[in-house]
């Protein structure tokens, strides 16, 4: 490989030993010296970013307004148009229609019955692709039936059915508005980066504080972390579409709003779709999170069994999440697929009972069901006797796993904690402050030049003079560990899927899953089997974050030139010689890219883990958010997201260097 | 050759860089120097050009020679940098966004080198497009739709979606698209670059078919130099941006303006491009069988090598203009020139 990262120069090395004598003998050197401060800032500079940003907050809900409208009545009208639908949902799936306030309320219209609504997604899984999948989402719905999941479920299900088409339609018009103004785009990119890197927690405080504690808070933070990557789609797949399909609909005479409805957004629409996916899986990652500012539903069951420690209850909760967003995850992925594909065999004549047969035996349930719902109540709502319940058995798993199997967990766990974890702890730790400042400086300036070298020095910066030091350290060694490990794991595993077919299925299949579970739902497993801790942190990290290192290494792999390869095999390369001289440098572009993707996962994972007791800048927001401290909450997250940025653009400069070296990019 | 000019373009420039427009501005007609100097790419350099109505007129280019930018400034998807365009004498240059729609939406139809169809839209959906636009009443717009792909020779494929036909089909789908509004000026955008060649050939001949059916106005691109030659009334070379010659087939070939044309001509069988009247004796002197002197030589080799003698050649009106025989044809099919 060292052809492909070109001679590594004796004074590189000699830097990075220097940083490596640093980090291990920091303190000491310090303290010889007399100069305390460049180990610790001191903390009479610290400036107190998170007063003035708790000030501005409390000026912004108190005493903001323009004219007589004030910025809460804003927020009050925006939470009331979102409630409005929001209510409506809840009571067709899970409370009924009702009359009256509190005890004496009396249900005028039952909600939807269980029967209908597996009817229902049973139809759309067939309208969407075929039996299988009807099966298979039927299946998921009755699973939450009979395992009592049924209620919170449904309240779950109706935020995702208000937040989607909230996020995914806002995203779609800022995206079509980012692709019209190009000034605008270069403004938002920057806005977006920002809302997707700043952990969730740090503007769940502020939300709370303008929208108050509730579903509707829960509704706006979702809506907050689901829409950005829909606009970035939007945006890139309108930019994609072929530009001889736009110079045709300028020459059909359309006018603007013809050309961007009939034309580009149709053309593409099938990667549009895959933005509303994205949407509604991230929309079901916020479950839990939201349910601390007040949404109920599975999320709410998870958060509560797992603050009491309750493992068969939040395991049972958690795979209900699971089982919802898998049979919501094929449904919208197959109805992407359908969408994108066009078949002529769909134009059936006849009345409206023949063209719509599927919506008409779902109306049919649903009327008998109401109609005989009187009757026989087991038709609305799943009998309580008949539900079964799992919770006894994890609860008794993990005692035996933990009885019979403590000493091997116990050692798995103190080896990395003696070997990898704590090291590196030390070492980050250990480096004083201007000199990690001055690395990543020079590093900035190396791969991407003058400017990145400027953000690269004014971000650390930040971090420094806002007191966050320490903290950010632990942030980057809990972060860098999983990181590393998860490279270790997830790069050769790609590689095999790339090389092999069979393994590749099965490792996409279990990779697939693994993104399909919601962050939280990591947690709970290890916390069973390693109790709190920086280790169980890091297992959750490596599980959530695997992913993307995986996938990425894999396409690069595969991306290969085919002449390439039979280029190194007209050479006599023997098939390790492949690989290590031809497939992993050519593809080292790509590995880089989902390293990349990886450390963002695993910053966005770092406050989930705040849970089980770290000590970073992800417990940093965790406490601002029980304490509603806003000003706290949000530089720490600002905090997170700075190191984010430089990770990200630094990776990305040099994955983009590597690039240009191989000439598959050109350089501007 | 009397016909009236349909559209025309003056002096049009396309710059690409930046303050291509100030440039312009202040050096009314730059040479390559001061282009280059300034930092700007000329893709098209003062293009003049007359389109005559119901001509062929083929724009022939290699790729980067600026032909697809030239007809994109003749449309107007692109801006021109500086120039005029006439259409029926009205600039649209200067036209504005709401007259131009106008424009295209009655009086253009443009055909694309990768089809540029809708791929969520039927065969017949994609071919009323243009008039859905317009908001034509539908059953109107599907009657018509009905007639031009009729007219291309689809029928049976109307409910089908583009990518189940082939590439030949897509492309007839594009023709007829660009027909149903019933445009004067017809713009074809190498229609049939991205086709095999056998069903290239059957294209050309299906697009010969129709505009003798129909009389259009046609701007032909093409970087096929045979192509050209084959449906051209006019072609004009373009090279770096510039039009290096405007001429018939047959001109080119007889008098190329510089190296570069001859080295195209230099490939093309001449029976194929010269006519009688190239090759005959003038004069009114011989009384043979008759035969046309627009006629290309290649399609009355056979009949003047099998005569002996000489053939006398007449003009559309049947008037007796000179003579052909054997020699003059077999040094055109196996001389290097053939031009006495």
């Amino acid at each position: 490989m060292s052809s492909a990262i070109g001679k590594i120069s004796p004074v590189v090395w000699f830097l990075v030993a220097l940083t490596l004598v640093l980090g291990v003998y920091g303190d000491d050197i310090a303290g010889a010296l007399n100069v305390g401060w460049i180990m610790e800032y001191p903390s009479a500079l610290v400036i107190p970013f998170k007063t003035s940003i708790t000030a501005a907050m409390k000026w912004l809900v108190e005493d903001a307004h323009v004219g007589p409208v004030s910025f809460t009545d804003i927020t009050r009208a925006i939470a009331w148009l979102i409630e409005q639908p929001y209510n409506l949902a809840i009571s067709l799936l899970a409370t009924g229609f009702q009359q009256g306030q509190g005890s004496s309320a009396v249900t005028v219209v039952p909600a939807i019955s269980w029967i209908t609504v597996i009817a229902a997604v049973v139809a759309l899984g067939h309208y969407c692709r075929d039996w299988w999948l009807a099966m298979l989402t039927g299946a998921c719905f009755l699973y939450l039936a009979v395992l009592g999941q049924w209620d919170s479920a449904m309240v779950t299900l109706a935020s995702v059915m208000i937040a989607v088409p909230i996020g995914a339609g806002g995203g779609l018009l800022v995206g079509i508005w980012a692709y019209r103004h190009p000034t605008g785009e270069r403004f938002l990119s920057p806005v977006l980066d920002l809302m997707q890197t700043i952990p969730i927690f740090a503007y769940l405080v502020p939300i709370l504080f303008m929208f108050g504690f509730g579903p509707v808070s829960a509704l706006v933070a979702t809506i907050i972390y689901a829409t950005p990557p829909m606009i970035r789609i939007t945006t890139l797949a309108i930019k994609a579409v072929d530009p001889e399909i736009v110079d045709f609909g300028r020459m059909a005479g359309s006018t603007k709003r013809q050309l961007m409805w009939r034309v580009l957004v149709p053309s593409a629409r099938s990667s549009i779709m895959v933005g509303v996916n994205q949407v509604i899986m991230l929309t079901l990652n916020m479950v839990i999170i939201a349910s601390m500012i007040g949404a109920g539903g599975l999320g709410f069951d998870v958060l509560a069994a797992l603050r009491r420690l309750d493992i068969g209850a939040g395991f049972e909760a958690g795979i209900a999440i699971v089982v919802l967003a898998i049979a919501v995850d094929r449904l919208s992925q197959a109805f992407a697929v359908r969408v994108g594909q066009y078949s002529a065999t769909e134009t059936v004549q006849g009345n409206w009972l023949a063209r719509h047969k599927r919506t008409a035996v779902v109306l049919a349930i649903l009327l008998v069901t109401y109609a005989l719902g009187r009757f026989l109540p087991a038709l609305h709502e799943y009998p309580e006797a008949q539900t079964l319940t799992t919770g006894e058995f994890w609860d008794d798993l993990v005692r035996y796993l933990n009885v019979n199997y403590f000493d091997a967990f116990e050692g798995i766990k103190i080896f990395f904690l003696t070997w990898l974890m704590l090291p590196i702890k030390k070492f980050l730790l250990g480096v004083p402050w201007p000199w990690a400042i001055a690395m990543l400086v020079l590093l900035g300036w190396r791969t991407g030049g003058v400017r990145l070298a400027i953000l690269c020095g004014v971000l650390s910066s930040l971090i420094v003079v806002a007191g966050l030091w320490d903290k950010a350290m632990i942030t980057v060694y809990l972060c860098g560990a999983s990181v590393i490990v998860a490279t270790v794991i997830g790069v050769p595993l790609g590689v095999m899927a790339a090389l092999n077919k069979r393994a590749g299925h099965v490792i996409s299949a279990l990779i697939d899953t693994l993104q399909t579970l919601p962050s939280f739902v990591y947690l709970i497993p290890v916390v069973m089997l390693f109790r709190v801790g920086d280790f169980t942190a890091m297992v959750a990290i490596v599980l959530y974050a695997l992913a993307p290192a995986v996938r990425y290494a894999a396409h690069g792999v595969r991306s290969v030139d085919g002449e390439l390869i039979e280029a190194g095999r007209v050479s006599g390369c023997t098939n390790w010689q492949l690989l290590r001289m031809i497939r992993l440098p050519m593809a080292l572009p790509e590995i880089l890219l989902g390293i990349n993707q990886t450390i963002m996962l695993a910053l966005s994972m770092l406050v989930i883990t705040a849970l089980v007791g770290t000590r970073d800048l992800g417990q940093e927001v965790y406490i601002a958010l029980t304490k509603a401290d806003t000003g706290r909450g949000l530089v720490a997250g600002l905090a997170i997201a700075f190191i984010a940025i430089i990770a990200d653009r630094l990776i990305s400069a040099s994955a983009r260097g590597a690039r240009i070296r191989f000439g598959l990019e050109a350089k501007t | 050759m009397t016909s009236p000019t349909k559209l025309s373009c003056r002096n049009v420039w396309k710059l690409y860089g930046a303050n291509a427009q100030t440039f312009i501005d202040t050096h009314r007609a730059p040479d390559d120097a001061a282009i280059k100097k300034a930092g700007l790419i000329g893709a098209v350099r003062d293009a003049n050009l007359d389109i005559k109505e119901g001509e062929i007129f083929v724009i022939m280019g290699l790729s980067g020679s600026g032909k697809s930018t030239l007809v994109r400034c003749l449309s107007r998807l692109i801006e021109a940098t500086a120039g005029e365009v006439l259409f029926d004498g009205t600039d649209l240059l200067r036209a504005s966004d709401a007259q131009m729609i106008e424009f295209r939406r009655h009086k253009m139809g443009m055909v694309f080198q990768h089809f540029a169809l809708l791929p969520h839209l039927t065969v017949l959906q994609n071919v009323i497009f243009p008039l859905t636009v317009q908001a034509i009443p539908r059953q109107q717009a599907l009657e018509r739709g009905r007639e031009v792909i009729e007219l291309v020779g689809l029928n049976g494929r109307e409910n089908n979606y583009p990518r189940e036909l082939s590439g030949g089909q897509q492309q007839r789908v594009g023709i007829a698209r660009s027909l149903v509004a019933e445009p004067d000026i017809w713009f074809l955008d190498e229609p049939f670059s991205a086709l095999d060649p056998l069903i290239r050939r059957e294209m050309q001949d299906e697009f010969m078919r129709l505009q003798a059916r129909l009389h259009k106005t046609i701007v032909f691109i093409t970087h096929d130099f045979e192509e050209a030659v084959r449906l051209a009334d006019r072609i004009a070379i373009m090279k770096d941006g510039k039009i290096i010659q405007i001429a018939t087939p047959e001109e080119l070939v007889l008098a190329p303006a510089t190296d570069y044309v001859s080295e195209f001509t230099r490939h093309i069988p001449r029976s194929k491009v010269l006519t009688v009247s190239a090759l005959m004796t003038k004069g009114d002197d011989c009384n043979g069988p008759a035969i046309k002197a627009t006629a290309r030589i290649s399609e009355v080799a056979k009949q003047i090598i099998s005569t002996d003698g000489a053939l006398s050649v007449v003009d559309d009106k049947g008037q007796v203009v000179g003579s052909i025989d054997r020699a003059a044809v077999a040094s055109v099919l196996f001389g290097d020139g053939g031009m006495s």
